[in-house]
């Protein structure tokens, strides 16, 4: 469903990205691992269009997306967390969720303005959708409070009910369970694991080995912006330059 | 009475100009210091057409609109790009450029002399004249850029706009296109600013380009703080206040060109005392100096 070919960038001279190519497949959970500054968050905002690639060609589901801006490609179906936890922390976590959905006509001002029964049923719709979610995820208690005042597990949580709400074939989580509680990573690992069998792939970047192994279909070990190794999760850690790479 | 209800229009006037530069200001946090401007091509539009073509005064509200968002869209769409402090200056320029245009195109616009006479409003056949019936006018155009305006920010797109005033990188990733939204709230706040303009060139039947300078800008900005971002009642509040308040230096006996002089210390003291104290106004749930 993805397909990337020779994606290249470079950063005043330092290649980010070195000739990367790669495949996702439908329902699978790809890790995405490697030392810090090998290119894997680059990669992401390549792929989601947040910086422009100078070479390469990105595919999804038959749509060359190389040089679409960003709100497109989303829209064709691919959702994004960030390493560094983005929500409006200052809005309920209701409108959070809501400011993701993929339905986007109750936002058009001529319907604002000369429609508002039809804004407020899809509004209203959406509402349910997001309380749904929020109890799948096990804190629709918290579905009022401001997203700042949650904890850092339950924001990482809804960064990625974020993404779920949004209904995307394809998701790129960051580091999603980086920085918090066991209790949080279980309930964020299974949420994870059930995805393919919504028929949705994920592409995970993750620095938690143990994590990785349970959860991942396959592996793509990268370094310095090129692919060094793949293969199933086994392979790929006792391959001898990845553990040349992470001794290093 | 006259005297009260000349301000009371002053302040419905105030009223749509910052209503409609909250729009911008408080609720998607992009700086605009060129609102005057739209205020100003309101009134010229609305003047011109009136004193050249003998339009009618509905006819010439609407194209006065339809005017200042078009121009709206010619500064928004190139200097929306731009971020922040950028945008500011972007908005700046074209503040400057339109005073100019308005003081130097004389044979157009009057230049500095400006253009005196202009009808007062008939409709159907109705004139508006005496203070009281141009104050029921200002009271009907306010309630309606209200109106508006509190749709607006009710709305989804209102929740948008809030959000990209917060984390324009989350909206990007939600799939939003971020400056098609600027440009529309951008918009929607010219050509709303444009009613106050014909509003003012046709109850004092007189306009000049000095009417709608960069300080013109600041005030608006000013009455937009201290009422409160974020905050519609916020913003007539404001208006009230500081319309209202150098009127009482008047009134403690003041000669007016000393109280002309204090007007413009005291809305530079409460500017820096409310950013300091009070960054959320009157009424905002915004804190501006964040």
């Amino acid at each position: 469903m993805l397909k990337i070919e020779n994606l290249n960038k470079s950063f005043d001279g330092v290649k980010a990205l070195n000739d990367f190519s790669c495949v996702v497949h439908e329902n699978e959970i790809v890790g995405l691992i490697g030392p810090n500054g090998a290119g894997k968050s680059t990669l992401f905002n390549v792929i989601t269009g947040f910086i422009e690639s100078d070479r390469g060609k990105i595919e999804f589901n038959g749509n060359v997306i190389t040089k679409y801006p960003s709100h497109k490609i989303i829209k064709l179906g691919i959702s994004r967390t960030f390493q560094d936890l983005r929500l409006i922390k200052q809005m309920p976590v209701l409108d959070n969720i809501l400011l993701c959905f993929n339905h986007q006509q109750n936002e058009q001002i001529q319907n604002i303005i000369f429609r508002p029964k039809s804004i407020s049923k899809v509004e209203q719709d959406n509402k349910q959708k997001a309380l749904d979610l929020l109890r799948y995820a096990g804190i629709e208690d918290k579905a009022n409070d401001l997203a700042g005042t949650l904890s850092y597990g339950q924001q990482k949580l809804l960064s990625i009910i974020c993404c779920l709400a949004a209904d995307s074939k394809l998701l790129l989580l960051d580091e999603p369970i980086a920085g918090i509680n066991p209790e949080m990573r279980d309930k964020i690992l299974t949420i994870i694991s059930e995805l393919p069998l919504k028929g949705k792939s994920v592409i995970l970047i993750e620095h938690d080995m143990d994590f990785i192994m349970r959860i991942c279909n396959r592996l793509i070990f990268m370094d310095t912006g090129t692919k060094v190794s793949e293969g199933i999760p086994e392979e790929v850690r006792n391959d001898p330059k990845v553990i040349e790479a992470y001794l290093e | 009475m006259e005297y009260i209800l000349h301000i009371l229009i002053l302040i419905g006037i105030y009223t749509i100009l910052s209503v409609s530069l909250n729009l911008l200001v408080g609720y998607t946090g992009i700086l605009s210091i060129a609102h005057a401007a739209f205020y100003g091509v309101g009134a010229y539009v609305a003047a011109l057409m009136a004193l050249k073509l003998q339009t009618p005064f509905l006819l010439n509200l609407f194209l006065a609109i339809i005017a200042s968002g078009i121009f709206g869209a010619l500064v928004g769409i190139p200097s929306l790009r731009l971020r922040d402090d950028y945008f500011v200056i972007a908005t700046f320029a074209f503040q400057i450029i339109t005073f100019s245009i308005l003081n130097n195109l004389v044979d157009f616009t009057g230049g500095p002399l400006g253009l005196p006479g202009i009808p007062q409003p008939n409709i159907f056949g109705f004139e508006i004249t005496t203070h009281i019936e141009f104050l029921i006018l200002v009271l009907i155009l306010a309630g309606i850029t209200f109106w508006i305006s509190n749709r607006i920010v009710k709305s989804p797109f209102g929740r948008l706009l809030k959000a990209i005033r917060e984390d324009e990188v989350f909206v990007r990733a939600s799939g939003r296109n971020v400056s098609s939204a600027k440009i529309k709230v951008f918009v929607i706040g010219a050509s709303l600013a444009s009613i106050a303009g014909v509003i003012y060139a046709t109850y004092i039947t007189y306009i000049d380009p000095t009417s709608f300078t960069i300080m013109e800008s600041i005030f608006i900005i000013s009455i937009v703080i201290i009422g409160g971002s974020a905050n519609l009642k916020g913003s007539i509040v404001g208006a009230a206040v500081l319309i209202a308040l150098p009127e009482l230096l008047r009134f403690i006996g003041l000669p007016n060109s000393i109280a002309a002089n204090i007007r413009q210390i005291l809305y530079g003291a409460l500017l820096v005392i409310f950013m300091l104290w009070r960054p959320q106004g009157f009424l905002g749930e915004y804190k501006f100096n964040k």
